[in-house]
């Protein structure tokens, strides 16, 4: 696979366990208490976005809903308030991949703007529709923040996956 | 025409198609949503899942804590000083009523007894550190260190030092969810320290709180101290709860909005004490025709009932 499509740069095969690894980084930073700043991004959104663009086959759905629920139970939320949001977000990620890595990065990143924003928008939805209070404009800030965070988390998360750019077919192992 | 209606052979597995998966885990979804919310019988899963997590929130916090203890372990000589003089002027100034508490509480008890009333009940409870507040930002909740392996049940109400700051509403194996009476519709009932009138007062969700039906033209000023009426069987009465902030009286509506602030820390962090549970209250008396005098009664248990809800 490519870092974009319309890229020459052919990449090596991910691995499973750094996905895994990912997921729980993103987990952490999520129960950082610097979630309480606000425009704090949602991080397992960003990466579960991320890898269900980029690696459908290996997470999906299933996943999203198994990291929803962990977020439920540590944020005190509703249970099933996290889960609906992250299916959704890798079921449309997982469907537009093939059109979103067309892209360059900053192009990519306004493709997934209103899948993040969506995600944020339907945990709102439930809660007001069963008698919360509106959190304030800020908790819609957490998305555009992501949005920027793309550009970066796509080379990190790509990293263990380039190959060097000098090689040497004759090298001695 | 052999092997037109043949399945095609199972060259790649694939599992069930996206959108049937995509319908499959949002029925769940919703499914577990409506049953927590309204149902409240997941408190299994939750724990279970809580169990797992709860070391790993614990050891995310510890940055945020140690910056905070480098804090306080930087502020100073000076300002320990200063701030121990303070609470030496403080509890001077508190001694002569302090002094006489406990004679004042005999003296009590010993005229209760000769009046036959019922002896007043005594809070005892446990100090528990508050570890972080739920990132849930539709509610307000904390999180404190004692659990189910401390003996705290779902029910009891926390107070800091100023008053009442909330009530547990979940129990995990090490730890405890309190929801503050700041939380959108926390109910608490509540008597005006100045007149004596009962009526509840309910969590506005934006730190404020609002005593709700009270007539337009109730003796409610601005200043008028809250505290618990203890009419609930949850919160001992005589805790400070609220304070009176702003009053509108339209006469378009019979109720008057009455607006206040919580007297305690209750968004602060620190220490709370989560009480006891109270002892249970004697048996309601039955709905009886007999007594049609009683206006004061219908509210009163409409009261009970909306604070038990939480319970």
């Amino acid at each position: 696979m490519q870092p974009t499509f319309s890229s020459s740069r052919i990449l090596l095969p991910v691995r499973p366990w750094f996905i895994f690894f990912s997921l729980i980084t993103a987990a952490l930073l999520n129960f950082l208490p610097t979630a309480h700043w606000p425009g704090m991004p949602d991080w397992i959104a960003l990466v579960l976005c991320f890898w269900s663009v980029r690696e459908f086959r290996k997470v999906g759905m299933g996943w999203g809903f198994a990291l929803g629920l962990l977020m439920d139970v540590a944020d005190g939320a509703v249970l099933g308030q996290h889960c609906f949001a992250y299916v959704i977000l890798a079921y449309t990620a997982a469907s537009l991949s093939r059109r979103i890595l067309w892209f360059p990065l900053v192009q990519q990143a306004l493709q997934i703007m209103p899948l993040l924003l969506a995600a944020q928008v339907l945990q709102a939805l439930m809660r007001l529709a069963v008698g919360a209070d509106f959190p304030g404009w800020g908790y819609f800030v957490g998305p555009m923040i992501a949005t920027l965070l793309w550009i970066p988390a796509t080379f990190i998360l790509l990293l263990p996956q380039y190959r060097p750019v000098e090689q040497d077919p004759n090298r001695p192992i | 025409m052999a092997g037109i209606d043949h399945a095609p052979p199972p060259f790649f597995k694939r599992g069930p198609a996206p959108l049937a998966l995509l319908t499959f885990y949002i029925a769940v979804s919703l499914a577990i949503f409506v049953l927590d919310l309204r149902f409240k019988s997941l408190e299994l899963l939750r724990q279970s899942i809580a169990l797992v997590i709860d070391p790993v929130q614990r050891v995310a916090q510890t940055p945020g804590s140690l910056v905070d203890y480098a804090a306080s372990y930087l502020q100073g000589l000076r300002a320990l000083q200063l701030e121990n003089g303070e609470l030496k002027h403080n509890q001077l100034t508190t001694a002569p009523n302090l002094q006489r508490l406990a004679q004042l509480e005999v003296e009590n008890e010993r005229l209760r007894k000769l009046l036959a009333v019922k002896e007043r009940e005594k809070a005892n409870g446990q100090v528990t550190q508050i570890l972080y507040t739920a990132r849930d930002p539709f509610s307000r909740k904390v999180i404190v260190d004692k659990g189910q392996q401390a003996g705290i049940v779902a029910g009891q109400p926390a107070i800091d030092e100023a008053g009442v700051v909330g009530q547990v509403t979940r129990v995990f194996p090490f730890s405890a969810e309190i929801t503050l009476i700041t939380d959108k519709d926390q109910v608490v009932p509540v008597q005006v320290v100045r007149s004596g009138q009962r009526s509840v007062v309910f969590g506005l969700g934006n730190g404020q709180l609002e005593l709700r039906y009270m007539p337009a033209n109730a003796d409610i000023q601005i200043g008028d101290v809250l505290v618990t009426s203890g009419l609930d069987g949850i919160y001992l009465a005589g805790f400070p709860v609220a304070k009176v902030v702003n009053i509108e009286r339209d006469s378009a509506y019979s109720f008057a909005r009455i607006f206040c602030v919580p007297i305690a820390g209750v968004e602060n962090f620190g220490e709370v004490m989560v009480l006891d549970p109270r002892k249970a209250l004697p048996p309601a008396p039955p709905e009886s025709s007999g007594r049609p005098g009683s206006s004061d009664k219908p509210s009163l248990r409409k009261k009970k009932k909306t604070a038990g809800k939480e319970h």
